[in-house]
């Protein structure tokens, strides 16, 4: 037994925006001159059960450097990490529902085979956040990775990021479905 | 590596309370799969001391204008701990409400109560060295929501907590003792547990009341902690 129990999740509510975008602006930018990696672009929808946008959401995301590394004391190759680089972004999705990330490709972790970004969604309506991954299309070894391997075929597709060609910054699609036929796989870790 | 506990959903709301209207369409109907705690789940953003500035923590000065803010001053302190109680210290904490009338600057709430021009209910504290915090304010007002006829959330003040890695992210409430509009809430009542109801609710704390200043209350927070090893249970 635990000496104490977890304090219970609360919804973030429709008000978040002045605590935790516009006093801490530019969150959603992950880089700067000196982040070392390939910039991109993720953008996408928060979307309800009625594939309408949930605009009083946000969404976080958590990423390794270039190189595979976290700037964190449970990484063994801390000392290596980018110091340009915090891998902690949070964008609001008020505008039409639209979350966008301007960050870097990660890196391989070590014991990985393929790059992911960790994710969470939080919104009004939502009493405790969900958690998910991106991946990206334009990646081979996707298909040996072994999270995308434990999800069922037919979901894999809601967790893999869609590189648009037609943009000249490289500009990945990922919509979150909350509900219905192409709900985004949600994990429990 | 170490792992963590998982999201306990004995003491957790689930996504769909039929109650609270909102989550109907908006949480997550299949079943959550699982995932490996790997390094990128053990990991999380780290935060310095140049995050906060002093003022962060004092919500009856940090929007001052032309005066102080209206409404009844307060001291929240607490002490951020994981499941075994070991105290997380460095973690940054935000906080976010409304006024003492019950209205939020944000430009979304319509609520016919007035602003206060120098009070934004907007404020960000670290944990010491021994995941204690301190913040004053004012104590929020109770406010009206659309969920259904005459529904007033209990005053309240939000919280976002960051632990030290990517699983111990909460985003919570604390509630005041004796607010007769906690049973009323389809949000406070979406937690399945009472225990779990009661860790929200913060305790009024005379130690912490200054004389001649602010009342005080307490409020601490448990994030998931370290798996038990078997080695470790003392089970009698
Ligand atoms: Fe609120």
């Amino acid at each position: 037994m635990s000496q104490f129990e977890q304090s219970p999740s609360q919804t973030i509510g429709p008000f978040f925006r002045n605590a935790l975008i516009e006093m801490t602006a530019n969150q959603n930018n992950l880089i700067n001159e000196n982040t070392a990696g390939q910039k991109i672009i993720i953008t996408g929808l928060v979307l309800d059960g009625n594939s309408q946008p949930i605009t009083d959401s946000m969404v976080e995301i958590w990423q390794a450097d270039a190189n595979g590394y976290f700037n964190h004391p449970a990484d063994p190759n801390r000392a290596k990490a980018d110091p340009a680089f915090s891998g902690h972004g949070r964008s609001e999705a008020v505008n039409g529902g639209r979350y966008t990330f301007t960050t870097i490709k990660p890196g391989i972790i070590p014991g990985t085979v393929t790059p992911y970004i960790n994710l969470r969604v939080f919104a009004r309506g939502m009493l405790i956040h969900a958690i998910s991954r991106i991946y990206f299309s334009d990646e081979a070894e996707n298909d040996n990775d072994e999270v995308l391997n434990s999800v069922p075929a037919e979901r894999r597709h809601t967790l893999v990021a869609q590189l648009d060609p037609a943009e000249p910054i490289p500009t990945y699609r990922f919509d979150l479905n909350m509900q219905g036929e192409n709900e985004t796989v949600f994990f429990n870790p | 590596m170490t792992q963590f506990n998982p999201i306990n959903w004995k003491t957790h709301p689930p996504y769909i309370h039929p109650p609270y209207r909102s989550t109907a369409k908006r949480g997550p109907l299949k079943k959550l799969l699982p995932l490996p705690q790997k390094l990128s789940e053990l990991t999380g953003p780290v935060f310095g001391a140049d995050t906060v500035n002093e003022l962060d923590s004092d919500l009856t000065r940090n929007a001052r204008v032309n005066g102080e803010p209206i409404g009844e001053r307060i001291i929240v302190v607490g002490k951020l701990l994981d499941e075994s109680g070991n105290a997380i210290p460095n973690a940054l904490l935000e906080v976010w409400q409304a006024n003492a009338c019950g209205r939020y600057i944000h430009k979304v709430d319509q609520h016919d109560a007035p602003l206060d021009p120098n009070f934004t209910g907007c404020g960000r504290v670290l944990t010491d060295a021994n995941g204690e915090y301190r913040f004053t304010t004012i104590k929020p007002g109770a406010y009206p929501w659309g969920n259904h006829e005459n529904a007033w959330r209990p005053a309240h003040i939000h919280f976002s907590v960051f632990g030290t890695n990517f699983l111990q992210r909460l985003v919570t409430q604390m509630y005041f003792p004796g607010d007769p509009l906690m049973s009323l809430d389809p949000i406070f009542n979406g937690l399945p547990d009472e225990n779990g109801k009661k860790r929200l609710v913060s305790d009024y704390a005379h130690d912490i009341t200054t004389p001649e200043w602010a009342l005080g209350y307490r409020f601490n927070i448990v994030v998931n902690g370290p798996k038990e090893t078997p080695f470790e249970t003392k089970e009698a």
